[in-house]
């Protein structure tokens, strides 16, 4: 590793991309993720990559689509209106099993909302934001360090099965600064890409890269390929922090800067020998079911806490299917749980 | 063992995020955890800017901060907002030339410093940021006047490198005050 650095988390997800060998980046700016394209615009002219300020996150996400076609390392990235522009995009270039990463630095919604802090987009990414059978790999990030290694495996694992990974943070995460350390040179294993469109050279038989099928027998064997794809994601791709789990009185459930403040009240609750857990997804998608299953009747209950009206506690309800009591806590509209007011709700739910 | 929780506050443009940032950096070098958190949503709007900044032995937590443990404000209405932040035998640092209006409060240490006239005394207002943190390392020991100066270099643009000298005095005469 390097030197330790004071970077913003937008910064670093962008200087991460740079790192991993994204040479396009097609973005069009929106608080609270601007940061990422300035970045971006700054320094890609300095590796001969190309930076592109689009006229919409519709052309973005489209130009994500031609570039990644041609086998090239390339990310887009928004905030939640933006996101909800490019649904058609992610939809296409999942059928035509496209690798990019896209960035979602989350603010409120529903509607153009507010620009502060805001996990309602989970549904969106998880479950399919546009139209079809289709999975994104969702990866939320909770420090400054995790958004580098994060957007570093983003590529390879987009690379790896052709798919699209996507980053999700919220602008905590995007706006703060902490240490982070790169390391000298990234690995990135050699990923052949010999369906991607580079020309035949008159050599070869053309590639195809198309979202469309026609004849439904071929529709069908294609979306039962991409399911078949995705479930080997759910296999290797899990990725959780268990912390603070074995004899817990409860366990809560939380991802991204909530599970920061989730931190905090497991220390204050310490000190009032109240022993609380934590299960912090870092995949989205795949969901660390497991987990939940593996810890389903340690606690006395377990807490979701989300800055949402309750999104990922239906993914906790079902991994814990039934075996224990699945409450929740969330704050909307950019306003953020207070550690005191989480130690009220496990207090009440204990009582 | 060092866990400060420092809130500053004031309008844009008086270096607010930038004095969080260099001393976040100064703090890091110090070989603490560290975080900065800008105010970005709608209250700049309004022209005020604050940031918060944890520095600590302990591994940060939230980065958003709801108590503090050392308050600094350079204009009345963040000394408003804020006053009621600071825990019990924390500590306010005001810029007594433009907050007018002294801290409530009889269960912290308060500092008022003329910060904005001592550094128009200096030839450059926007030192007042720096006379502030300077009174603010004497009281806390957040970090050294050695690692505030690797921060400097490292946060300010080379082309301005030849302003350390000054920020360091500016910096020595909060400490001094």
């Amino acid at each position: 590793m390097g030197e330790k650095l004071l970077m913003k988390g937008n910064e670093v997800i962008a200087e991460a991309a740079l790192r991993a060998g994204c040479r396009y980046y097609f973005g069009y700016p929106i608080t609270p993720q601007t940061e990422i394209a300035h970045y971006m615009a700054k320094m890609m002219p300095k590796v001969n990559g190309t930076f592109i300020q689009a006229e919409s996150e519709v052309a973005a996400i489209n130009m994500v689509y031609g570039a990644a076609s041609a086998g090239a390392r390339v990310m887009t990235s928004s905030s939640s209106p933006g996101i909800s522009l490019k649904q058609e995009g992610i939809s296409y270039a999942s059928c035509a099993e496209l690798p990019a990463v896209i960035v979602n630095i989350v603010r409120c919604g529903p509607g153009l909302g507010g620009i502060l802090p805001s996990q309602g987009d989970y549904f969106q990414a998880v479950k399919g934001g546009g139209h079809g059978d289709y999975k994104l790999v969702v990866l939320a990030p909770y420090s400054v360090q995790e958004l580098y290694e994060l957007t570093v495996e983003a590529f390879n694992i987009a690379d790896r099965y052709r798919v699209l990974a996507m980053i999700m943070g919220d602008g905590t995460l995007g706006q703060m600064m902490e240490a982070v350390e790169f390391r000298d040179k990234e690995e990135t294993p050699d990923f052949k890409k010999d369906w991607a469109l580079t020309g035949t050279g008159m050599n070869r038989e053309h590639n195809v890269v198309t979202s469309i099928y026609i004849k439904p027998e071929e529709l069908e064997a294609h979306n039962i390929k991409l399911q078949k794809k995705y479930e080997q994601i759910a296999l290797n791709e899990t990725r959780v922090e268990v912390y603070n789990c074995d004899d817990a009185d409860i366990i809560v459930a939380a991802y991204g800067s909530v599970a920061r403040i989730v931190k905090n009240v497991i220390k204050m609750a310490q000190k009032e020998g109240i022993k609380v857990g934590l299960i912090r997804p870092i995949t989205l998608w795949p969901f660390p079911s497991k987990a939940f299953e593996k810890y389903a009747q340690v606690p006395k209950a377990f807490l979701t806490v989300e800055l949402s009206a309750g999104q990922m506690v239906e993914d906790v309800r079902l991994a814990v299917n039934g075996k224990n009591n699945v409450h929740f806590y969330g704050r909307m509209g950019g306003m953020l749980p207070t550690q005191k007011e989480i130690l009220d709700r496990i207090k009440q739910i204990l009582k | 063992m060092t866990h400060q929780e420092i809130i500053i506050a004031g309008f844009g443009g008086q270096g607010i995020l930038s004095a969080g940032r260099i001393l976040a950096y100064a703090g890091m070098l110090e070989g603490k955890n560290v975080s900065w958190l800008p105010s970005y949503g709608p209250e700049m709007r309004g022209g005020t800017a604050n940031c918060h900044v944890i520095i600590s032995d302990e591994p940060v937590g939230s980065p958003i901060l709801n108590s503090a443990t050392a308050l600094i404000v350079m204009n009345g209405p963040s000394l408003e907002k804020f006053e009621s932040f600071v825990v019990p035998g924390g500590l306010i640092l005001t810029d007594s030339s433009l907050v007018t209006k002294s801290p409530a409060r009889k269960d912290i240490d308060v500092c008022e410093i003329p910060a904005t006239k001592m550094a128009s005394d200096m030839g450059n207002l926007t030192y007042a940021n720096i006379i502030l943190i300077g009174k603010l390392i004497a009281k806390t020991g957040v970090t050294t006047i050695q690692n505030f100066t690797e921060a400097l270099k490292k946060v300010l643009p080379e082309k301005k490198h030849y302003l350390i000298p000054e920020e360091i005095q500016a910096l020595e005469a909060g400490m001094n005050y």
